[in-house]
């Protein structure tokens, strides 16, 4: 509830290195996460920073909040390792009910990623490829929905 | 922070004069209405005059009120029974015809999953369309009704959007065809104001908890001759169609809020009306926000809108937190993730009815709160959109 009241990190990073759009058939959600990727002193890739847009409903306002907290300054392997049972965690728990925004959370965010890496020309890891394929199939489904608006 | 209260289609608060219609009833004059010693003689008479003020209200016969403890119940039991009497009379003719039933596509769930289950059963359903105002077309009605049709139930106004259903009309068509007429009037009861004989009722639903009265009490007329089967079966109470200790402080609580209602309906209908249409002028000041349901034919209590690019929960969360309850038809409440069945119904588009936002007035709302709510809303619908990836004004 404190992160719904005062959602951290929201908006638009201009030129960002990756952009993750996810949208939940059945509620109708929409979250956009923006990444800008630095290096860290061990010279690992690192997420420099990250916003987030969302269409949607308590939880997933506060998830979209909760995950850019969860990965701001972590290194992409470590962020990539997170899952849906982090953010509910780090929440304070969701109704049931409510998993599939923690779902849409880490979607976003690998869907960020996977974005990054493509712009930057980079070699895409299989299982990322694969999470993708499955992302993709249900956000073509949502955009069409959206499409009057998005324009 | 002053709580504000702006859901009274959900419930109301027991007014005090049905508190202290009620009281008697809990400890002193507690006996079952089918003892026969004085205990019993006291609660059946505390019954029966309640039934009666009922019977007075909507031009019934006593005999002809059946009180259970809620619409819900209520409106089973007419779906329900209706279909397993007409099962029976059925049989013994044509022993393979089940009946048909026609209901609108904004009914309340207890109506259309009454609907469904039977559906399940074997009888045949239509669900008939509304226009984008909400409103069925009797003539939709008429054109629906086949040889196998045992009943129609369209409510008498929306809990979502409050559009008023034109059921005199449809009573009209229904007593013309020999089909049994239903109405839910949840919302409307104690409202506007109701004749069942002019309206060519046969069956009406009506709630105690929506009018200021305790909940766990409801009522079905049914008019003398209807076949109808009970759904409770037990000792004999409500004329064989409902067993079930009888609940006299809630019926005799719910008797008392109506007679208040009757009482200050017309001064109360004007109040209301009138601070409704002043919020409704101020919230489609606000971009991209619309009306649903029909902007004249509506409940004096009920306005409820729809917001582009707003998300309805977050928008009935951030009114909690300035403390205004209002409530969303819409998805992703905590229990359905569906978009409100009502508002698709009305040709909104899934992501359309997902924004929705209903405002019901009642009794203790005072324009103070009205203006407080017309103060907060437009601040709170921009904050979501700063949020939403769609919708920025830029």
């Amino acid at each position: 509830m404190a992160t719904f009241k005062n959602p951290h990190n929201y908006g638009k990073i201009k030129n960002a290195d990756g952009i993750g759009k996810v949208g939940n058939i059945v509620c109708g959600d929409v979250m956009w996460l923006y990444i800008k990727v630095g290096k860290n002193k061990q010279g690992e890739e690192i997420i420099k920073d990250i916003k987030f847009e969302t269409f949607g409903c308590v939880a997933a306002i506060s998830t979209s909040s909760i995950i850019t907290d969860l990965v701001k300054g972590k290194t992409i392997k470590d962020a990539l390792k997170i899952t849906k049972d982090n953010v509910i965690e780090s929440l304070g728990g969701l109704p049931k009910i409510k998993y599939h925004c923690s779902v849409l959370a880490v979607d976003a965010l690998i869907e960020a990623i996977y974005d990054y890496f493509k712009k930057s020309k980079k070699p895409i890891p299989s299982d990322l490829q694969k999470k993708h394929e499955i992302i993709q199939k249900s956000k073509d489904i949502i955009e069409k929905r959206y499409e009057k608006w998005a324009k | 922070m002053k709580k504000i209260y702006l859901d009274y289609a959900a419930t109301t608060p027991v007014d005090k004069r049905v508190e202290k219609a009620m009281e008697p009833f809990l400890s002193e004059k507690f006996g079952n209405t089918m003892s026969l010693h004085s205990f019993g003689q006291e609660a059946k008479l505390a019954l029966e005059n309640s039934r009666q003020v009922f019977a007075d209200i909507i031009n019934a016969k006593s005999n002809e009120i059946i009180f259970t403890s809620s619409a819900t119940e209520s409106n089973n039991l007419a779906l329900k029974g209706v279909a397993s009497a007409s099962r029976k009379a059925a049989s013994a003719k044509a022993p393979a015809s089940q009946g048909h039933i026609i209901i609108s596509s904004i009914e309340h769930p207890c109506i259309a999953e009454s609907a469904k289950w039977l559906k399940r059963q074997g009888f045949e359903i239509t669900k008939l369309p509304v226009d984008k105002y909400g409103l069925v077309n009797p003539k939709d009605v008429k054109n629906a009704i086949t040889s196998k049709t045992i009943l129609v139930s369209v409510m008498h106004a929306s809990n979502e959007i409050g559009t008023i259903e034109p059921i005199a009309e449809i009573g009209k068509i229904c007593k013309g065809k020999g089909i049994y007429f239903h109405t839910d009037a949840s919302q409307s009861f104690g409202k506007i104001t109701i004749d069942v004989k002019k309206m060519n009722i046969d069956l009406l639903t009506a709630s105690s908890h929506k009018i200021y009265g305790p909940k766990g009490a409801g009522l079905l007329y049914i008019r003398s001759g209807v076949k109808i089967d009970p759904i409770l079966h037990g000792g004999g109470q409500e004329n064989g169609l409902r067993g079930s200790t009888v609940n006299v402080p809630a019926i005799v609580g719910f008797a008392k809020a109506v007679e208040i209602c009757q009482k200050e309906m017309a001064r109360e209908g004007a109040r209301l009306s009138k601070l409704r249409d002043k919020l409704i002028k101020s919230v489609l000041k606000i971009k991209g926000s619309h009306l649903n349901g029909h902007p004249k034919v509506r409940l004096a209590n009920n306005a409820s809108f729809w917001f582009e690019f707003v998300e309805g929960e977050s928008l009935i969360m951030r009114l909690d937190l300035e403390g205004i309850a209002c409530s969303t038809g819409s998805a992703c409440s905590s229990f359905k993730l569906e978009p409100s069945e009502v508002l698709l119904a009305t040709g909104l588009k899934p992501q359309e009815a997902h924004g929705s936002l209903r405002v019901s007035l009642g009794r203790f709302t005072t324009e103070k709160e009205i203006d407080k709510l017309i103060k907060v809303l437009p601040g709170i619908v921009k904050k979501i959109r700063e949020m939403s990836p769609y919708g920025k004004e830029n």
